[in-house]
Protein backbone atom coordinates (compact mmCIF):
# COMPACT_ATOMS: atom_id res chain seq x y z
CA UNK A 1 0.00 0.00 0.00
CA UNK A 2 1.15 3.53 -0.72
CA UNK A 3 0.83 6.36 1.78
CA UNK A 4 -0.76 9.71 1.13
CA UNK A 5 -1.56 12.83 3.12
CA UNK A 6 -4.99 14.28 2.37
CA UNK A 7 -4.97 18.03 3.06
CA UNK A 8 -8.40 19.45 3.79
CA UNK A 9 -8.99 23.02 2.63
CA UNK A 10 -12.26 24.25 4.12
CA UNK A 11 -13.24 27.92 4.28
CA UNK A 12 -15.99 27.34 6.79
CA UNK A 13 -14.46 27.40 10.31
CA UNK A 14 -14.82 24.16 12.28
CA UNK A 15 -17.23 25.70 14.84
CA UNK A 16 -19.57 26.82 12.03
CA UNK A 17 -19.64 23.50 10.21
CA UNK A 18 -23.12 21.99 10.01
CA UNK A 19 -23.70 19.08 12.36
CA UNK A 20 -24.26 16.77 9.41
CA UNK A 21 -20.78 17.59 7.99
CA UNK A 22 -19.13 16.99 11.39
CA UNK A 23 -20.83 13.61 11.58
CA UNK A 24 -19.59 12.72 8.13
CA UNK A 25 -16.04 13.66 9.19
CA UNK A 26 -16.35 11.31 12.12
CA UNK A 27 -17.67 8.53 9.90
CA UNK A 28 -15.02 9.07 7.18
CA UNK A 29 -12.47 6.42 8.30
CA UNK A 30 -15.19 3.79 8.23
CA UNK A 31 -16.34 4.84 4.74
CA UNK A 32 -12.76 4.73 3.48
CA UNK A 33 -12.22 1.30 5.06
CA UNK A 34 -15.28 0.06 3.17
CA UNK A 35 -13.51 1.14 -0.03
CA UNK A 36 -10.39 -0.83 0.89
CA UNK A 37 -8.34 2.16 2.06
CA UNK A 38 -7.16 2.93 5.57
CA UNK A 39 -6.98 6.18 7.56
CA UNK A 40 -3.99 5.86 9.89
CA UNK A 41 -4.05 9.32 11.52
CA UNK A 42 -6.03 12.53 11.40
CA UNK A 43 -5.51 16.09 12.64
CA UNK A 44 -8.02 18.94 12.76
CA UNK A 45 -6.49 22.43 12.96
CA UNK A 46 -7.75 25.49 14.86
CA UNK A 47 -8.57 28.43 12.51
CA UNK A 48 -5.88 30.47 10.70
CA UNK A 49 -6.15 33.33 13.24
CA UNK A 50 -4.72 31.07 15.92
CA UNK A 51 -1.55 30.37 13.90
CA UNK A 52 1.91 31.80 14.68
CA UNK A 53 4.65 31.80 12.04
CA UNK A 54 8.40 31.69 12.67
CA UNK A 55 10.85 32.76 9.94
CA UNK A 56 14.41 32.67 11.17
CA UNK A 57 14.18 34.69 14.39
CA UNK A 58 11.08 36.58 13.38
CA UNK A 59 7.83 35.57 15.05
CA UNK A 60 4.64 36.89 13.45
CA UNK A 61 0.97 36.21 13.80
CA UNK A 62 -0.96 34.36 11.10
CA UNK A 63 -0.25 31.25 9.03
CA UNK A 64 3.05 30.82 7.19
CA UNK A 65 1.41 31.22 3.79
CA UNK A 66 -1.37 33.79 3.50
CA UNK A 67 -3.95 32.50 1.05
CA UNK A 68 -7.68 32.50 0.69
CA UNK A 69 -7.58 28.76 1.13
CA UNK A 70 -7.54 27.62 4.72
CA UNK A 71 -5.77 24.42 5.68
CA UNK A 72 -8.27 23.00 8.15
CA UNK A 73 -7.01 19.49 8.68
CA UNK A 74 -5.03 16.60 7.36
CA UNK A 75 -5.27 12.84 7.50
CA UNK A 76 -2.97 10.03 6.52
CA UNK A 77 -4.33 7.55 4.05
CA UNK A 78 -3.11 4.17 2.88
CA UNK A 79 -4.26 3.23 -0.60
CA UNK A 80 -3.22 0.92 -3.45
CA UNK A 81 -2.38 3.70 -5.90
CA UNK A 82 -3.33 7.26 -6.78
CA UNK A 83 -6.67 6.31 -8.34
CA UNK A 84 -7.61 4.41 -5.20
CA UNK A 85 -6.43 7.30 -3.01
CA UNK A 86 -8.47 9.78 -5.06
CA UNK A 87 -11.56 7.59 -4.81
CA UNK A 88 -11.14 7.53 -1.00
CA UNK A 89 -10.31 11.24 -0.66
CA UNK A 90 -13.40 12.15 -2.69
CA UNK A 91 -15.47 10.94 0.27
CA UNK A 92 -14.17 13.81 2.45
CA UNK A 93 -17.09 16.11 3.36
CA UNK A 94 -16.44 19.72 2.26
CA UNK A 95 -18.71 22.76 2.49
CA UNK A 96 -16.54 25.27 0.61
CA UNK A 97 -13.11 24.29 -0.64
CA UNK A 98 -11.55 20.96 -1.54
CA UNK A 99 -8.84 18.47 -0.69
CA UNK A 100 -5.31 17.90 -1.93
CA UNK A 101 -3.81 14.44 -2.14
CA UNK A 102 -0.04 14.27 -1.64
CA UNK A 103 2.07 11.13 -1.74
CA UNK A 104 4.37 10.73 1.25
CA UNK A 105 8.07 10.17 0.73
CA UNK A 106 8.62 6.45 0.46
CA UNK A 107 11.79 5.67 2.41
CA UNK A 108 12.19 2.48 0.40
CA UNK A 109 12.80 4.61 -2.67
CA UNK A 110 15.37 6.69 -0.80
CA UNK A 111 17.14 3.52 0.34
CA UNK A 112 17.41 2.29 -3.23
CA UNK B 1 6.87 -3.05 -26.52
CA UNK B 2 7.49 -0.36 -23.92
CA UNK B 3 3.92 -0.83 -22.79
CA UNK B 4 4.47 -4.56 -22.25
CA UNK B 5 7.75 -3.96 -20.45
CA UNK B 6 6.55 -1.29 -18.07
CA UNK B 7 4.09 -3.81 -16.64
CA UNK B 8 7.08 -5.73 -15.36
CA UNK B 9 9.11 -2.84 -14.00
CA UNK B 10 6.28 -0.50 -12.90
CA UNK B 11 8.87 2.17 -13.66
CA UNK B 12 8.95 3.99 -16.98
CA UNK B 13 12.66 4.79 -16.97
CA UNK B 14 13.64 1.21 -16.23
CA UNK B 15 11.31 -0.02 -18.94
CA UNK B 16 12.80 2.38 -21.47
CA UNK B 17 16.27 1.15 -20.58
CA UNK B 18 15.24 -2.47 -20.92
CA UNK B 19 13.77 -1.79 -24.35
CA UNK B 20 16.94 -0.06 -25.52
CA UNK B 21 18.95 -2.96 -24.17
CA UNK B 22 16.78 -5.37 -26.16
CA UNK B 23 17.52 -3.47 -29.37
CA UNK B 24 21.25 -3.68 -28.65
CA UNK B 25 21.00 -7.43 -28.07
CA UNK B 26 19.02 -7.74 -31.28
CA UNK B 27 21.72 -5.97 -33.27
CA UNK B 28 24.31 -8.43 -32.01
CA UNK B 29 22.25 -11.63 -32.23
CA UNK B 30 20.46 -10.96 -35.51
CA UNK B 31 23.73 -10.18 -37.28
CA UNK B 32 24.91 -13.74 -36.52
CA UNK B 33 21.71 -15.80 -36.41
CA UNK B 34 19.52 -13.88 -38.84
CA UNK B 35 16.31 -12.00 -38.10
CA UNK B 36 13.78 -14.17 -36.21
CA UNK B 37 10.30 -14.87 -37.65
CA UNK B 38 8.59 -12.42 -35.34
CA UNK B 39 11.16 -9.71 -34.56
CA UNK B 40 8.68 -7.61 -32.56
CA UNK B 41 7.80 -10.49 -30.27
CA UNK B 42 11.48 -11.40 -29.91
CA UNK B 43 12.34 -7.84 -28.85
CA UNK B 44 9.44 -7.64 -26.40
CA UNK B 45 10.40 -10.95 -24.79
CA UNK B 46 14.03 -9.86 -24.38
CA UNK B 47 13.05 -6.45 -23.03
CA UNK B 48 10.68 -7.97 -20.49
CA UNK B 49 13.30 -10.54 -19.42
CA UNK B 50 15.86 -7.77 -18.94
CA UNK B 51 13.34 -5.73 -17.01
CA UNK B 52 12.38 -8.69 -14.84
CA UNK B 53 16.04 -9.25 -13.95
CA UNK B 54 16.23 -5.61 -12.91
CA UNK B 55 13.15 -5.97 -10.73
CA UNK B 56 14.55 -9.11 -9.09
CA UNK B 57 17.84 -7.35 -8.48
CA UNK B 58 15.99 -4.56 -6.73
CA UNK B 59 14.03 -7.03 -4.64
CA UNK B 60 17.22 -8.72 -3.47
CA UNK B 61 18.54 -5.29 -2.45
CA UNK B 62 15.37 -4.67 -0.56
CA UNK B 63 15.57 -7.92 1.35
CA UNK B 64 19.06 -6.91 2.42
CA UNK B 65 17.73 -3.70 3.90
CA UNK B 66 15.14 -5.20 6.23
CA UNK B 67 14.87 -2.26 8.61
CA UNK B 68 13.71 0.16 5.96
CA UNK B 69 11.58 -2.28 4.11
CA UNK B 70 7.89 -2.56 4.19
CA UNK B 71 7.21 -5.65 2.10
CA UNK B 72 6.02 -4.61 -1.31
CA UNK B 73 2.68 -6.13 -2.10
CA UNK B 74 2.98 -5.35 -5.79
CA UNK B 75 1.08 -7.74 -7.99
CA UNK B 76 3.16 -10.54 -9.50
CA UNK B 77 4.65 -9.22 -12.74
CA UNK B 78 3.60 -12.26 -14.81
CA UNK B 79 1.59 -13.16 -16.75
CA UNK B 80 1.04 -10.21 -19.02
CA UNK B 81 -2.13 -9.59 -20.96
CA UNK B 82 -2.13 -9.14 -24.70
CA UNK B 83 -0.16 -6.17 -26.05
CA UNK B 84 -3.16 -3.98 -26.99
CA UNK B 85 -4.34 -3.87 -23.35
CA UNK B 86 -0.85 -2.84 -22.34
CA UNK B 87 -0.88 0.06 -24.78
CA UNK B 88 -4.27 1.14 -23.50
CA UNK B 89 -2.99 1.08 -19.91
CA UNK B 90 -0.02 3.16 -20.96
CA UNK B 91 -2.28 5.72 -22.66
CA UNK B 92 -4.33 6.05 -19.48
CA UNK B 93 -1.18 6.49 -17.40
CA UNK B 94 0.20 9.18 -19.73
CA UNK B 95 -3.16 10.98 -19.84
CA UNK B 96 -3.87 10.81 -16.12
CA UNK B 97 -5.72 13.93 -14.93
CA UNK B 98 -3.18 14.30 -12.11
CA UNK B 99 -0.63 15.34 -14.76
CA UNK B 100 -0.52 18.77 -16.38
CA UNK B 101 -1.97 18.80 -19.88
CA UNK B 102 1.34 19.68 -21.55
CA UNK B 103 2.92 16.76 -19.69
CA UNK B 104 0.11 14.44 -20.81
CA UNK B 105 0.74 15.37 -24.44
CA UNK B 106 4.51 15.04 -24.17
CA UNK B 107 4.35 11.70 -22.35
CA UNK B 108 1.89 10.26 -24.85
CA UNK B 109 4.18 11.17 -27.74
CA UNK B 110 7.30 9.92 -25.98
CA UNK B 111 6.03 6.71 -24.41
CA UNK B 112 3.07 5.60 -26.52
CA UNK B 113 4.32 6.76 -29.92
CA UNK B 114 8.06 6.52 -29.22
CA UNK B 115 8.79 10.00 -30.62
CA UNK B 116 12.25 11.23 -29.60
CA UNK B 117 12.38 13.97 -26.96
CA UNK B 118 14.20 16.29 -29.37
CA UNK B 119 11.39 15.92 -31.94
CA UNK B 120 8.68 16.59 -29.35
CA UNK B 121 10.56 19.69 -28.22
CA UNK B 122 10.80 20.83 -31.84
CA UNK B 123 7.08 20.27 -32.44
CA UNK B 124 6.10 22.32 -29.40
CA UNK B 125 8.74 25.00 -29.93
CA UNK B 126 10.56 24.56 -26.64
CA UNK B 127 14.29 23.85 -26.13
CA UNK B 128 15.09 20.15 -25.81
CA UNK B 129 16.29 20.42 -22.18
CA UNK B 130 12.97 22.05 -21.26
CA UNK B 131 11.03 19.18 -22.82
CA UNK B 132 13.36 16.61 -21.22
CA UNK B 133 12.81 18.25 -17.82
CA UNK B 134 9.05 18.28 -18.37
CA UNK B 135 9.10 14.56 -19.16
CA UNK B 136 11.30 13.77 -16.18
CA UNK B 137 9.05 15.70 -13.79
CA UNK B 138 6.00 13.87 -15.11
CA UNK B 139 7.67 10.47 -14.80
CA UNK B 140 8.72 11.33 -11.24
CA UNK B 141 5.17 12.20 -10.37
CA UNK B 142 3.90 8.96 -11.86
CA UNK B 143 6.33 7.06 -9.65
CA UNK B 144 5.97 9.15 -6.46
CA UNK B 145 2.18 9.48 -6.50
CA UNK B 146 1.78 5.93 -7.82
CA UNK B 147 -0.31 6.87 -10.78
CA UNK B 148 -1.56 3.42 -11.71
CA UNK B 149 -0.71 1.64 -14.90
CA UNK B 150 -4.23 0.41 -15.44
CA UNK B 151 -7.45 0.86 -17.33
CA UNK B 152 -9.66 2.92 -14.97
CA UNK B 153 -12.65 1.45 -13.15
CA UNK B 154 -15.91 1.45 -15.10
CA UNK B 155 -17.40 4.39 -13.16
CA UNK B 156 -14.34 6.56 -13.91
CA UNK B 157 -13.93 5.43 -17.52
CA UNK B 158 -16.00 8.09 -19.33
CA UNK B 159 -14.20 10.96 -17.57
CA UNK B 160 -10.79 9.38 -18.14
CA UNK B 161 -11.47 8.59 -21.80
CA UNK B 162 -12.48 12.22 -22.17
CA UNK B 163 -9.02 13.33 -20.94
CA UNK B 164 -7.35 10.98 -23.44
CA UNK B 165 -9.52 12.28 -26.30
CA UNK B 166 -8.72 15.88 -25.38
CA UNK B 167 -5.00 15.06 -25.53
CA UNK B 168 -5.36 13.43 -28.95
CA UNK B 169 -7.41 16.37 -30.21
CA UNK B 170 -4.80 18.86 -29.00
CA UNK B 171 -2.07 16.74 -30.55
CA UNK B 172 -3.88 16.81 -33.88
CA UNK B 173 -4.60 20.53 -33.58
CA UNK B 174 -0.93 21.25 -32.82
CA UNK B 175 0.00 19.48 -36.04
CA UNK B 176 -2.88 20.92 -38.04
CA UNK B 177 -2.24 24.58 -37.39
CA UNK B 178 1.15 24.82 -35.83
CA UNK B 179 0.98 27.85 -33.52
CA UNK B 180 4.05 29.35 -35.15
CA UNK B 181 6.71 28.57 -37.70
CA UNK B 182 6.52 28.06 -41.45
CA UNK B 183 4.82 24.71 -41.85
CA UNK B 184 1.09 24.94 -41.50
CA UNK B 185 0.68 21.22 -41.31
CA UNK B 186 2.96 19.04 -39.29
CA UNK B 187 2.28 15.65 -40.74
CA UNK B 188 4.11 13.91 -37.94
CA UNK B 189 1.74 15.12 -35.23
CA UNK B 190 -1.46 14.79 -37.24
CA UNK B 191 -0.45 11.29 -38.33
CA UNK B 192 0.35 10.23 -34.77
CA UNK B 193 -2.91 11.62 -33.44
CA UNK B 194 -4.87 9.79 -36.12
CA UNK B 195 -3.03 6.52 -35.43
CA UNK B 196 -3.75 6.86 -31.71
CA UNK B 197 -7.42 7.61 -32.35
CA UNK B 198 -7.64 4.49 -34.53
CA UNK B 199 -5.94 2.44 -31.87
CA UNK B 200 -8.33 3.75 -29.21
CA UNK B 201 -11.27 3.01 -31.47
CA UNK B 202 -10.08 -0.59 -31.87
CA UNK B 203 -9.59 -0.96 -28.12
CA UNK B 204 -12.81 0.76 -26.99
CA UNK B 205 -15.22 -0.03 -29.83
CA UNK B 206 -18.35 0.70 -27.75
CA UNK B 207 -17.33 4.25 -26.75
CA UNK B 208 -19.30 6.77 -28.84
CA UNK B 209 -16.99 9.68 -28.00
CA UNK B 210 -13.99 7.71 -29.31
CA UNK B 211 -15.95 7.16 -32.53
CA UNK B 212 -16.75 10.89 -32.56
CA UNK B 213 -13.13 11.97 -32.14
CA UNK B 214 -11.89 9.59 -34.85
CA UNK B 215 -14.60 10.91 -37.20
CA UNK B 216 -13.62 14.50 -36.43
CA UNK B 217 -9.94 13.85 -37.14
CA UNK B 218 -10.77 11.94 -40.33
CA UNK B 219 -12.79 14.86 -41.75
CA UNK B 220 -10.00 17.30 -40.93
CA UNK B 221 -7.45 14.95 -42.45
CA UNK B 222 -9.62 14.48 -45.56
CA UNK B 223 -9.58 18.23 -46.18
CA UNK B 224 -5.93 18.67 -45.28
CA UNK B 225 -4.54 18.94 -48.82
CA UNK B 226 -6.79 21.89 -49.67
CA UNK B 227 -6.13 24.08 -46.64
CA UNK B 228 -3.41 25.93 -48.54
CA UNK B 229 -2.91 26.73 -52.21
CA UNK B 230 0.05 25.71 -54.37
CA UNK B 231 2.08 28.62 -53.00
CA UNK B 232 1.37 27.52 -49.41
CA UNK B 233 -1.14 30.30 -48.78
CA UNK B 234 -4.05 29.63 -46.43
CA UNK B 235 -7.42 29.03 -48.11
CA UNK B 236 -10.75 29.64 -46.41
CA UNK B 237 -13.29 26.82 -46.32
CA UNK B 238 -15.36 28.64 -48.95
CA UNK B 239 -12.36 28.86 -51.31
CA UNK B 240 -11.17 25.27 -50.97
CA UNK B 241 -11.35 22.85 -53.90
CA UNK B 242 -13.85 20.31 -52.59
CA UNK B 243 -13.12 17.84 -55.38
CA UNK B 244 -9.73 17.26 -53.75
CA UNK B 245 -11.16 16.21 -50.41
CA UNK B 246 -10.59 12.52 -49.66
CA UNK B 247 -13.99 10.84 -50.21
CA UNK B 248 -13.02 7.55 -48.55
CA UNK B 249 -12.03 9.30 -45.33
CA UNK B 250 -15.20 11.39 -45.34
CA UNK B 251 -17.34 8.28 -45.90
CA UNK B 252 -15.59 6.54 -43.00
CA UNK B 253 -16.20 9.62 -40.84
CA UNK B 254 -19.89 9.65 -41.81
CA UNK B 255 -20.36 6.07 -40.65
CA UNK B 256 -18.67 6.87 -37.36
CA UNK B 257 -20.77 10.01 -36.81
CA UNK B 258 -23.99 8.05 -37.30
CA UNK B 259 -22.75 5.50 -34.80
CA UNK B 260 -21.66 8.19 -32.31
CA UNK B 261 -25.00 9.99 -32.39
CA UNK B 262 -27.22 6.93 -32.51
CA UNK B 263 -25.85 4.96 -29.57
CA UNK B 264 -26.56 7.10 -26.54
CA UNK B 265 -26.68 10.79 -25.66
CA UNK B 266 -24.48 12.96 -27.89
CA UNK B 267 -21.05 13.91 -26.58
CA UNK B 268 -18.75 16.81 -27.36
CA UNK B 269 -16.67 15.04 -29.99
CA UNK B 270 -19.65 13.33 -31.61
CA UNK B 271 -21.37 16.69 -32.16
CA UNK B 272 -18.19 18.36 -33.41
CA UNK B 273 -17.71 15.49 -35.84
CA UNK B 274 -21.31 15.85 -37.03
CA UNK B 275 -20.70 19.53 -37.77
CA UNK B 276 -17.46 18.75 -39.62
CA UNK B 277 -19.16 15.95 -41.57
CA UNK B 278 -22.00 18.27 -42.67
CA UNK B 279 -19.40 20.70 -44.03
CA UNK B 280 -17.62 17.86 -45.79
CA UNK B 281 -20.83 16.58 -47.43
CA UNK B 282 -21.92 19.96 -48.79
CA UNK B 283 -21.27 20.46 -52.52
CA UNK B 284 -20.29 24.09 -51.84
CA UNK B 285 -19.97 26.58 -48.99
CA UNK B 286 -23.26 28.27 -49.93
CA UNK B 287 -25.12 24.97 -50.23
CA UNK B 288 -24.08 23.85 -46.75
CA UNK B 289 -26.95 22.91 -44.43
CA UNK B 290 -26.36 25.96 -42.20
CA UNK B 291 -29.60 25.71 -40.16
CA UNK B 292 -28.67 22.14 -39.22
CA UNK B 293 -25.12 23.26 -38.36
CA UNK B 294 -26.50 26.05 -36.16
CA UNK B 295 -28.73 23.53 -34.33
CA UNK B 296 -25.68 21.32 -33.73
CA UNK B 297 -23.71 24.30 -32.40
CA UNK B 298 -26.56 25.00 -29.95
CA UNK B 299 -26.24 21.40 -28.72
CA UNK B 300 -22.46 21.69 -28.57
CA UNK B 301 -22.59 24.93 -26.58
CA UNK B 302 -24.80 23.25 -23.97
CA UNK B 303 -22.39 20.30 -23.72
CA UNK B 304 -19.30 22.49 -23.77
CA UNK B 305 -19.94 26.13 -22.81
CA UNK B 306 -16.69 27.46 -24.26
CA UNK B 307 -16.27 30.92 -25.85
CA UNK B 308 -14.41 29.28 -28.75
CA UNK B 309 -17.52 27.22 -29.51
CA UNK B 310 -19.62 30.39 -29.25
CA UNK B 311 -17.31 32.07 -31.79
CA UNK B 312 -17.69 29.21 -34.26
CA UNK B 313 -21.43 29.29 -33.69
CA UNK B 314 -21.40 32.99 -34.65
CA UNK B 315 -20.14 32.00 -38.11
CA UNK B 316 -23.18 29.73 -38.54
CA UNK B 317 -25.43 32.52 -37.24
CA UNK B 318 -24.05 34.79 -39.97
CA UNK B 319 -24.98 32.23 -42.63
CA UNK B 320 -28.49 31.68 -41.24
CA UNK B 321 -29.49 35.15 -39.99
CA UNK B 322 -26.94 37.46 -41.63
CA UNK B 323 -23.69 39.17 -40.56
CA UNK B 324 -25.36 41.77 -38.26
CA UNK B 325 -26.80 39.06 -36.03
CA UNK B 326 -23.37 37.41 -35.91
CA UNK B 327 -21.66 40.71 -35.04
CA UNK B 328 -23.97 41.02 -32.03
CA UNK B 329 -22.67 37.60 -30.87
CA UNK B 330 -19.09 38.76 -31.47
CA UNK B 331 -19.71 41.89 -29.37
CA UNK B 332 -20.93 39.70 -26.52
CA UNK B 333 -17.76 37.61 -26.78
CA UNK B 334 -15.56 40.72 -26.78
CA UNK B 335 -17.31 41.98 -23.65
CA UNK B 336 -16.88 38.54 -22.05
CA UNK B 337 -13.09 38.99 -22.28
CA UNK B 338 -12.12 35.32 -22.16
CA UNK B 339 -11.08 35.38 -25.81
CA UNK B 340 -8.81 38.41 -25.46
CA UNK B 341 -5.65 37.48 -27.35
CA UNK B 342 -7.40 34.79 -29.42
CA UNK B 343 -6.59 35.66 -33.03
CA UNK B 344 -9.68 34.05 -34.54
CA UNK B 345 -11.99 36.52 -32.74
CA UNK B 346 -10.81 39.66 -34.60
CA UNK B 347 -10.30 37.59 -37.78
CA UNK B 348 -13.94 36.44 -37.73
CA UNK B 349 -15.15 39.93 -36.91
CA UNK B 350 -13.14 41.31 -39.83
CA UNK B 351 -14.74 38.85 -42.26
CA UNK B 352 -18.24 39.78 -41.08
CA UNK B 353 -17.54 43.52 -41.34
CA UNK B 354 -16.04 42.99 -44.77
CA UNK B 355 -19.21 41.22 -45.92
CA UNK B 356 -21.23 44.23 -44.74
CA UNK B 357 -18.98 46.57 -46.69
CA UNK B 358 -17.72 48.25 -43.49
CA UNK B 359 -14.18 48.14 -44.83
CA UNK B 360 -12.47 50.61 -42.47
CA UNK B 361 -13.67 48.68 -39.41
CA UNK B 362 -12.79 45.41 -41.14
CA UNK B 363 -9.23 46.66 -41.72
CA UNK B 364 -8.85 47.49 -38.01
CA UNK B 365 -10.01 44.00 -37.08
CA UNK B 366 -7.63 42.36 -39.62
CA UNK B 367 -4.76 44.37 -38.13
CA UNK B 368 -5.74 43.20 -34.64
CA UNK B 369 -5.77 39.56 -35.83
CA UNK B 370 -2.45 40.00 -37.61
CA UNK B 371 -0.83 41.28 -34.42
CA UNK B 372 -1.91 38.12 -32.58
CA UNK B 373 -0.86 35.48 -35.12
CA UNK B 374 2.58 33.86 -34.98
CA UNK B 375 2.07 31.52 -37.90
CA UNK B 376 3.73 32.78 -41.10
CA UNK B 377 1.08 31.25 -43.39
CA UNK B 378 -1.74 32.78 -41.35
CA UNK B 379 -0.01 36.16 -41.26
CA UNK B 380 0.30 36.15 -45.03
CA UNK B 381 -3.39 35.28 -45.37
CA UNK B 382 -4.47 38.07 -43.02
CA UNK B 383 -2.19 40.60 -44.71
CA UNK B 384 -3.73 39.69 -48.08
CA UNK B 385 -7.24 40.08 -46.67
CA UNK B 386 -6.21 43.41 -45.16
CA UNK B 387 -4.98 44.79 -48.47
CA UNK B 388 -8.21 43.61 -50.10
CA UNK B 389 -10.46 45.02 -47.36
Amino acid sequence: MAQYAVLIYERVPAEDLPKEIMERHIGLPELIAAKGGKVTAGLALQPNETATAIRGDLVTDGPFVETKEVLAGVYLLEARDLDHALACAKLTPIVEGGVEVRPLVDFQVVAD
Amino acid sequence: MLAATVRVTRDLDEAEEAVQDAYLQALKRWAGDGVPDRPGAWLTTVARRTALNGVRHREVLRRKLPLLVEPDVAEPPEPAGPIPDDRLRLVFTCCHPALAQEAQIALTLRLVCGVATADIAHAFLVPEPTMAARLTRAKKKIAAARIPYAVPAAEDLPARVSVVLTVLHLLYAAGHTAPSGDDLVRDELTGRALDLARMLRALLPADTEVAGLLALLLVQQARRATRTDAAGRLLRLEDQDRTRWDPAMIAEADRLVVEALRNGPPGRFGVQAAIAALHAQAPSYGETDWPQILTLYDVLLRLWPSPVVALNRAVAVAMVSGPEAALAEIARLEADGRLAGYRYLPATKAELLHRLGRDAEAADAYRAALALSENAVEQEFLAARLSGA
